[in-house]
Parts: C-alpha cells; sequence; structure tokens
C-alpha cells in the first residue's frame, strides 16, 4: 500500500463506485424509479467527474512513468500480478472517453423503457467498471481481466433486450472477442514467460525490455498473437463480421459502449504494449496490418455503401473506421500512433452519438430501413442537426477531433516512403465514408417522405429530440467539439509520452507539431529534452 | 477446547500410527452408525439419517483440519511405507469432505423426490469419501489398488441406485463392465511392473516392489526396458479410465446421464480428482524415469480428450450428457497441467486450485440441475431451462456464474484457475498443448454460454409465471448462494484460497 495519494483513492473509485452502484441495484428490483436513477446517476457520474479531475491534476513532465500510481496485493504475487493503476498520457485520453461516453449512455439508458430496467442499468454500470479498469491499469494481467469482465455484461444485454436474432448475434460475438481474448492473453503469458522479469507489470516489462530485447523470432510469434488477438476485438478484416451484427441486434447502452469504447482496447494494448515492446515483431508484421488495413478500409468501405439498414451501416462503418487507426499504428511512429490515439478517442465519442441518435430516430420513424424514411427534418429539426453534425464527424471534416486523427494518419503515413502510396487508398476510403454518411442523411432527414412514412409524419406522433436524449448527446458533441477545435488537450502530452516510447523510429517532429495544430509546444518539448 | 483437542491428538498420534487415518476411519465408523441409526431410529425420525451424515463429515472435517494445525502435516510415512501423507493429501482429504459433503446434500434433494431406500445412499458416499482418500495417500500399488477398488465397487452401486429407471441401470451395467476392465488392465501393469522389478537379474531389483520409493529408483535404471514401459502404460490407461481421457472416456456420457444427478457429481468432481492426484503421484514419483517416453504420448492423450470433449458437448441437448462431455474437455485442460507438473513443479498446486474451482462451480451447477430435475431424473433436457432465469432469478444467477466459471470467465474462480494451468504450461514449454487448449475453450464458450442463453434469453411473445416450487428451500439458496460467493471472491482475491506457495 505505498503512496496512497488522494488522487489514487479517486482512480480506484472510479473503477469500484460503478461496480459497487450496479451491484445494489441488481438486488433493486423494488425500487422506486427516482431512486434507481439517483442510484445509477452516481455510478455513471463519478468516473466522468473523477476523470476531469485526473486531467486536470496529471503532471506531464512524467514521461515514461505513470501519474496516481496505486499497487494492491490480490493473491497473485507469486506469479508477479498485482492490482497496480495509474494513468500516462496515452491511457488518461481513453479514460476520459470512457468516462463521457459511459456518462452519456447512463443518462440515456436511465430513460429507457425496457424491463427490468434495475438489471439494465446494472449491467451497463458493470461494463463501466470493466472499461475504467482497463485504461486504468498497468498490469497488463488486470488489463485483460477488466476488459473479459466488461465483456459479459455485453453478451447478456444484447441476449436480453436485443433486437430480433440477437441469440446468434450474442452468441457469435462472444466467440469472437473471446478467441481474440484467448490469443491476446497466450501473448501477453508469452511476454511474461519469455521476459523473465517475473512481473506483469507494464512498466517493469518495459523497462526490462527496452534494455534487454528479446530474439527476432520470439517477438515476432509473441506480435502474432498480440496482433491477431487484438485484431479481432478491433474487427480487424477479416476477423469482423461479429461486429455489425452484434451492433445491430445490441441494445443503444450496450452499442454505445462496445462501438465507443470496449473495442479500443485492442487498439490500446497494440498502441502501448505490442509495438513499443517489440519493435522487431512489428516490423515483420507491417505488411499484414497493411495490407489487411485497407481491406477494412476498401472493402468493408464498398460494403458500407450496399447497406440498406441503419444499424448496420453504422456498425459497417465503425468497422471501416478502424483500418484508419491500424494504418495510424502501422507507421510506428510518434506521429502515427499519436493519429490513432486522437482518431480512437474521438471515433468512440462519434459512433457512440451516432448509434444512440439512430435509436432516436427509429422511436420516431418505427424503422431502421433508410428507403422508408425522408423528411424527418421538418418535424425533428435538433434531432436532424445532431445527426448531421455526428456524420460530418464521422467522415473527418474539419472543427470534430476525427479529421485531426485521421490527418495525423495522413500526414504519417505521407512523411515515410515507404507507406506513401497509402495515402491515394486511405484518401478513397474517405469519399466512400462521405457517400455514405451523407446519402444516409439525406434518406433519413430530407427529401420527400416515402409513402407510409408520409403518413407517420403528418399524424402527428413524431415529436423533436427531448431533453433527455439533448443531455447525453451534448455531452458527445462536445467532446468532438474540444478535440476538434484545440486537439492540444490530449496530443500534447501523449506526443511527448509517445516519443519516449517510439523512440527508435526517426520521426519528423515539426511534422508532428503541424499536424497536431501545436508546432511551437513540441519545438519548445525538443529543446527541453 | 480447540487446543485441548490439539493437544490429544498430538500426543495419541506421536505413539500411534492408526491415527495417522484418523478422518478415514472416522467416516468409517460414521457410515457404520448410520446404518445402525436406521435400524434403531423409529419412522418418524429417519430424517435424521441425512443430517447426521452431513454434521458427522462437517466433525470429521473439523478433524481433519485440527490434525493438520496440530503440525502434524508434515511429510509422513505410515504403516512401513503403505501411507505416505504430504500437505497435497491434506489438501485432498478437505476436498474429498467438501465433495462429499456436497454430494449428500445434493442426496437429500433427490432423494426427496425418489420412492428409494435412503440410508445406504449416504453410507456409501462416506465410504468412497474415506477410500479416495487413502487412494492419494497410498504409496504402495497393493494400498492404491485395494482403495481404489473400494472406491469402484461402491460407485457400481451408487451410479445404478435408482434401479426403476432403465437409464441408470443401464447406466450401472456399463460402468461396471467397463470399470471391471479398466481395473483388470491396472492390476495387469501393476503385474507387469511388479515381476519385472523383482527380478533379481536387472539391476536396482527390489524384494519390495511394490512400494513407489523403490519402483522409482528401479525405474530410473530400466527406462528402456519394454515390460516396465508395457507395465507403466497399462497402469496409465486404467486410471485413464477413471478421469475419462479419450480413448477411455466412452462410457462417460450415458454414465453421467443414467446416474442419478448427486452421483454424477460425486463423479465428475471427486473421483476425476483423485484419478489426477494419483496420475501426477506417479508420474512425478515410480514413472519419473519414463518421462521422456510418456510425454508424448500424454501429450497426444490431452490434446485429443480436450478436443473431443468440446466437440462432443456443442450437439448435447441433455444437459447432464453436456456436463459429462464437457468434463471430459476440463480432464483434457487438468493433463495439461499435470504435463506441465513434470518440468514445472509448481503446477501440481496449479492442478489442485483448478480442481477446487470446478468443484465450487460443478457443484453450483449440479445443484440447480438437481433443484429443477422432475421425478425422472435422466430427462434433463436444455429445454426446460427456457426462461429458468425469468422464474427463478436467483437459481439463474447461480447457474450462469457456475456455467461462467466453468467456461473461465473473469472475474469467477474458474478463470484464475486457468490462467495458473496456462501459466504453468507456458513456463514447461507446451506450446502446441496450448494451442489447443484455447480452440477448446472457444468451443466451450457455445455451449456453456448456450445454456446461459437458454436461461435468459426468453422469447418475449411468451407468457412467463414465476412459480414457486422448484425454487429450492432457504437453506439450498444459502448453500447455492455460498457457493457462488466462494468462486466469486476466488476470482477477486486469489489469495482467499492458500494453495499456490
Amino acid at each position: 500500500m505505498e503512496n496512497l495519494d488522494s488522487n489514487s483513492i479517486f482512480l480506484l473509485a472510479a473503477i469500484l463506485v460503478p461496480l459497487l452502484t450496479g451491484s445494489v441495484l441488481l438486488f433493486g428490483s423494488g425500487f422506486s424509479q427516482g431512486v434507481r436513477r439517483s442510484v445509477a446517476l452516481v455510478g455513471f457520474g463519478l468516473p466522468f467527474i473523477v476523470g476531469i479531475w485526473l486531467y486536470c491534476q496529471f503532471e506531464a513532465s512524467l514521461v515514461g512513468a505513470y501519474n496516481f500510481e496505486l499497487r494492491l496485493p490480490t493473491g497473485l504475487e507469486s506469479i508477479g500480478i498485482y492490482l497496480h493503476l495509474g494513468l500516462n498520457a496515452i491511457s488518461l485520453p481513453l479514460f476520459l472517453l470512457a468516462g463521457a461516453v459511459g456518462l452519456a449512455a447512463g443518462l440515456y439508458a436511465m430513460h429507457s423503457k425496457a424491463e427490468r430496467p434495475h438489471l439494465y442499468l446494472a449491467l451497463l454500470l458493470f461494463m463501466l467498471g470493466g472499461l475504467m479498469g482497463t485504461f486504468a491499469s498497468i498490469d497488463v494481467f488486470f488489463f485483460y481481466f477488466f476488459h473479459e469482465f466488461a465483456l459479459i455484461p455485453t453478451f447478456l444485454m444484447i441476449g436480453i433486450w436485443g433486437g430480433a436474432g440477437r441469440r446468434g448475434a450474442a452468441i457469435e460475438m462472444t466467440i469472437y472477442l473471446t478467441l481474440g481474448a484467448l490469443l491476446s492473453l497466450l501473448g501477453l503469458i508469452a511476454l511474461y514467460v519469455q521476459s523473465g522479469v517475473e512481473s506483469f507489470s507494464l512498466l517493469e516489462l518495459r523497462n526490462y525490455l527496452s534494455a534487454q530485447p528479446l530474439a527476432e523470432t520470439v517477438q515476432n510469434n509473441i506480435f502474432a498473437l498480440l496482433l491477431f488477438g487484438f485484431g479481432i476485438l478491433v474487427s480487424l478484416f477479416p476477423f469482423h463480421s461479429w461486429a455489425p451484427k452484434g451492433y445491430a441486434v445490441a441494445p443503444t447502452g450496450a452499442a454505445m459502449l462496445h462501438a465507443g469504447v470496449l473495442k479500443k482496447f485492442g487498439l490500446y494494448g497494440l498502441l502501448q504494449i505490442a509495438a513499443p515492446l517489440l519493435p522487431a515483431g512489428a516490423e515483420h508484421w507491417f505488411p499484414w496490418i497493411v495490407w489487411l488495413a485497407l481491406g477494412n478500409i476498401l472493402i468493408i468501405g464498398l460494403i458500407t455503401l450496399a447497406q440498406k439498414d441503419l444499424k448496420m451501416m453504422l456498425g459497417y462503418s465503425s468497422v471501416m473506421h478502424m483500418g484508419y487507426a491500424f494504418l495510424g499504428l502501422a507507421c510506428f511512429s510518434a506521429v502515427g500512433a499519436g493519429g490513432a490515439l486522437l482518431l480512437m478517442v474521438a471515433h468512440g465519442l462519434s459512433v457512440a452519438l451516432l448509434f444512440m441518435l439512430s435509436t432516436c430516430v427509429y422511436h420516431r420513424s418505427q424503422t431502421f430501413d433508410l428507403a422508408a424514411m425522408g423528411g424527418l427534418a421538418m418535424k425533428a429539426p435538433v434531432l436532424a442537426a445532431f445527426f448531421v453534425a455526428a456524420t460530418m464527424a464521422s467522415i473527418g471534416l474539419p472543427g470534430f477531433g476525427n479529421f485531426w486523427g485521421e490527418f495525423t494518419i495522413f500526414v504519417a503515413l505521407a512523411e515515410n516512403p515507404v507507406t506513401r502510396w497509402l495515402v491515394a487508398p486511405a484518401a478513397i476510403g474517405i469519399i466512400i465514408s462521405a457517400i455514405y454518411g451523407l446519402r444516409a442523411v439525406a434518406n433519413i432527414f430530407f427529401g420527400p417522405p416515402k409513402a407510409q412514412f408520409a403518413e407517420r409524419l403528418e399524424s402527428g406522433k413524431i415529436v423533436d429530440l427531448q431533453g433527455f436524449e439533448k443531455l447525453p448527446a451534448c455531452v458527445l458533441i462536445a467532446g468532438l467539439l474540444v478535440t476538434g477545435i484545440f486537439p492540444r488537450v490530449l496530443s500534447d502530452d501523449a506526443n511527448q509520452e509517445l516519443m519516449g516510447l517510439y523512440r527508435d523510429n526517426k520521426s519528423t517532429l515539426s511534422v508532428t507539431g503541424a499536424a497536431t495544430g501545436s508546432p511551437d509546444a513540441v519545438a519548445t518539448k525538443e529543446v527541453k529534452h | 477446547m480447540n487446543e485441548l483437542l490439539i493437544e490429544f491428538l498430538r500426543g495419541f498420534t506421536a505413539t500411534n500410527e492408526w491415527a495417522a487415518i484418523l478422518p478415514e476411519i472416522a467416516l468409517g465408523v460414521l457410515a457404520l452408525s448410520l446404518l445402525i441409526a436406521e435400524m434403531v431410529l423409529p419412522n418418524k425420525h429417519q430424517s435424521l439419517v441425512p443430517r447426521l451424515a452431513i454434521w458427522g463429515q462437517l466433525g470429521v472435517l473439523l478433524l481433519a483440519a485440527g490434525a493438520v494445525s496440530a503440525g502434524l502435516s508434515s511429510e509422513r510415512v505410515a504403516f512401513s511405507g503403505m501411507i505416505l501423507q504430504t500437505d497435497i493429501t491434506h489438501m485432498m482429504r478437505a476436498f474429498f469432505l467438501l465433495s462429499s459433503i456436497l454430494v449428500c446434500y445434493l442426496g437429500q434433494i433427490y432423494l426427496s423426490k425418489q420412492n428409494l431406500p435412503r440410508t445406504e445412499f449416504y453410507a456409501l458416499v462416506l465410504i468412497i469419501s474415506a477410500a479416495l482418500m487413502l487412494l492419494v495417500q497410498s504409496h504402495n500399488f497393493v494400498m492404491f489398488f485395494v482403495a481404489l477398488e473400494t472406491v469402484t465397487v461402491a460407485f457400481y452401486v451408487l451410479v445404478a441406485y435408482c434401479r426403476t429407471s432403465q437409464f441408470s441401470l443401464e447406466a450401472g451395467l456399463k460402468y461396471l463392465i467397463l470399470g471391471a476392465m479398466s481395473s483388470a488392465i491396472l492390476l495387469f501393469g501393476i503385474v507387469l511392473l511388479y515381476g519385472a522389478a523383482g527380478n533379481p537379474g536387472l539391476v536396482a531389483s527390489s524384494t519390495d516392489a511394490l512400494n513407489y520409493s523403490e519402483l522409482t529408483n528401479f525405474v530410473l535404471l530400466n527406462a528402456d526396458n519394454a515390460i516396465v514401459r508395457v507395465g507403466a502404460l497399462l497402469v496409465i490407461a486404467g486410471i485413464f479410465f477413471k478421469i475419462g481421457a479419450f480413448p477411455f472416456q466412452i462410457w462417460v456420457p450415458d454414465v453421467y446421464q443414467g446416474a442419478p444427478t448427486p452421483v454424477t457429481a460425486y463423479l465428475a468432481v471427486a473421483s476425476k480428482a483423485a484419478g489426477f492426484i494419483v496420475l501426477m503421484q506417479l508420474l512425478r514419483g515410480p514413472f519419473i524415469g519414463l518421462s521422456d517416453f510418456l510425454v508424448p504420448v500424454l501429450s497426444v492423450i490431452a490434446a485429443a480428450t480436450i478436443l473431443f470433449g468440446n466437440v462432443a458437448a456443442v450437439t448435447q441437448r441433455n444437459v447432464k450428457r453436456l456436463m459429462g462431455l464437457s468434463g471430459i474437455a476440463h480432464a483434457g485442460y487438468l493433463l495439461v497441467g499435470v504435463i506441465a507438473s513434470l518440468s514445472v513443479s509448481w503446477a501440481v498446486y496449479a492442478v489442485i486450485f483448478y480442481l477446487v474451482t470446478y468443484l465450487l462451480a460443478s457443484f453450483a451447477v449440479f445443484g440447480v440441475m438437481g433443484l429443477v430435475a422432475g421425478s425422472d431424473d435422466a430427462y434433463q433436457e436444455l429445454d426446460q431451462y427456457e426462461n429458468f432465469a425469468r422464474k427463478h432469478p436467483f437459481l439463474g444467477g447461480v447457474l450462469a456464474c457456475g456455467l461462467g466459471s466453468l467456461a473461465g470467465i473473469p472475474p469467477l474462480g474458474g478463470f484464475i484457475g486457468k490462467l495458473f494451468l496456462f501459466v504453468a504450461a507456458f513456463q514447461a514449454g507446451l506450446y502446441g498443448l496450448l494451442g489447443v487448449s484455447i480452440i477448446g475453450v472457444v468451443i466451450s464458450i457455445y455451449y456453456y454460454f448456450g445454456w446461459i442463453r437458454e436461461s435468459y434469453f426468453s422469447e418475449p411473445s411468451r407468457e412467463v409465471q414465476t412459480d414457486a416450487s422448484g425454487a429450492g428451500s432457504p437453506s439450498d439458496r444459502f448453500l447455492l448462494g455460498t457457493l457462488v460467493f466462494a468462486t466469486v471472491i476466488i476470482g477477486v482475491l486469489p489469495a482467499a484460497l492458500p494453495i499456490i506457495p
């Protein structure tokens, strides 16, 4: 129980409070609506507040170390496992993302009309607790543990409250994700055994392996386990088929948290663990990452174009955008990784917003069929405005965080002659996403309503976005705008940390600065080093 | 009071070798007194018998724990090398007692639905428990065989206990024939080893050729001897029958389905656990000289066991058969741990840890099955679990936690058990087997989660009434709740189970 300062306790609380309030709600079938909502609000609100607070307290000067460290024994000391929590500049943005999306999903779920609402909220809280734990873990075992922990509520939520075809989708998703998780667990165990540090702590592994890198073949093998294990979890092509089906049937809260946050686990693992610790392995598998990522962007992009169902389209588009993050990672430079990190955060916010708004659309239109709507903007202009903004963000228009993420990745690709050609196919992907995104907006909100839908529109039953829907949407939009207009809030510290991690790759620092919109900041830090 | 007991035990054991097996003797006495109690007690007090069995065993558990805390846990040889007690055998004593207590409790639920004689059931369970304890302590093949046969013969009776059910009788017959055959194979192996080791023409031959320590020396120096190898293989084959490893697993689904649910649980947990402990003792003891020869054989068998169990379980609709086949898969994972224990010594404790988590999760699931089952115990289909969690939220939760732990999902104990096994296997360099295990675990998700899905994901169109019948009494709920609680605690705080040194 060393260095027990109050911020570490807050960090622990951000994990435990959702779990505790979830447990309370689990047995709260008799609670009145008011009690239920206030208990849930504590659980959903606290991680977000803690996230903001810790962001303000964060000391960026500790490059290569963690802030708010906390280490507790759990009985696995004999194999070097501790509940070791802390945040660095790479995990902090994702911690914040989990808090924000969790709050939005919670605010929306509190008003959901699902049956057995106490169970619904309890599972969502368990999921949130697991997510906060995942990104706050320094110990790679707990990093995995919390991820798996968050997976089970997803399965149950899809199964109990999902749409048509949920039985198959829930099982398919769970099998895929368990396979990915187990492969990555094997990779992590391999890392532990092969390094011989007798510790699962990422810090110790990193310190040890940077001094004594593993042999190249060992690195190649372990990186393969981690790449495909984590890749399945991020729906890397061709292991993506679970994602659109699962998201299409998932209840809104689960889809928001899973697509928005939980899925980023795999990328985070590659970014924070696999690539820095196994540079030779990463280099070896570089062509694979590039081609599979292109599969995500182009093949899935074309598949997305063909979707007629709004939720399927969103599911496929979230798979597609992961391709950009993989491309950013494939650069193995601070610039590329930084772009991937920004994109992960921005994409998480935008995809959660889109899933939520698509449910709002459904409540008004009673259909997800894109061809059966039209003209909804006349009756629900605020909803239309939010939806258009979210779509623009997802396409990557300036002003939203996604733009900086994708732009930085493009820069990272262009600055290396080996990857320069990738800019062209990646740019085609942007055009594809603009086509399907704008077409969906046009089909739903503008133009003449289709025959049956016109009657609904005229019947006066359709109201605009209500307060409980606006509030979570505002939280998410605010996040997108902040990262879009002022990306330095996240990128400065992350950039510094990533330059430390990917120090072997000679990245041109001035471009990093330009890409993240802060040349001076980077230049000054460079001098300080 | 406790100190007095400990003081008494210390003095008693210092002067008396029989004291070493006091818990086993106590169980035997308890079993006999149950039979007497049945004769003596008037009809209206017959319900005292199961209580006597359960509380009596709790007393024995206390006695065994007292013996350990009295400082008798150090290694001890008794009866001129017939018995060897180590910290592992002490742990397993508690393990077997725990499982027989749970079996007696489940037996109470089961027998209340059947028109069958009662007392013999408990007496036989106690005798099996005592024999299992002796089995893992045996340090001589005579002791080993006698203990094993006591277990097996008592199981012949228990499997066919429901004599009005065709399934139970069929299961009893199958278990009898195949069990007898496996005993014969085992005995043949022992005899071959005895013959070889007693041959004065070979180096290190011994006049006490059934003793493990003597055999260890002999086998080390005669590892190339064909008769020794065949003998060892036959002995291992006999044990593989007990643990249901491929290709000796063919009896498992039928016997598990036909046997009364508590007996199925007993077979699945205690009998299997004893098989693994004995296997590890033999492989790390007398057969250590044959490691190079045996490891490839064991590896192939472990891989085949994992794949067979999981693939066969996928199509099962009868949950008793499903538990049997998935139990084969667990035997496969445990075999991986056993192989790892040949080069990584703490893997022994990883195997025991896994067995404990398997016990907790299995009894939670079997407990729910016992409550759900109607009077026809062999007929327990997956369809009966439709909407189960809606009807019985508590039992649904117990079932989900039990199955989740068996599938190895955090934060449940089964996950930590698998983690230890995998780490040990990795340290032993068993990469191929690890790959097979991963495939097996992924397949197992399908049927374990399929069961959870059946109980949770109801069709909204159907109306469900909550009915109180089959929900279990408060004490049933308390027991199942305790099992689940222990599973969760072990998953979150593995230190709660002080097995890994």
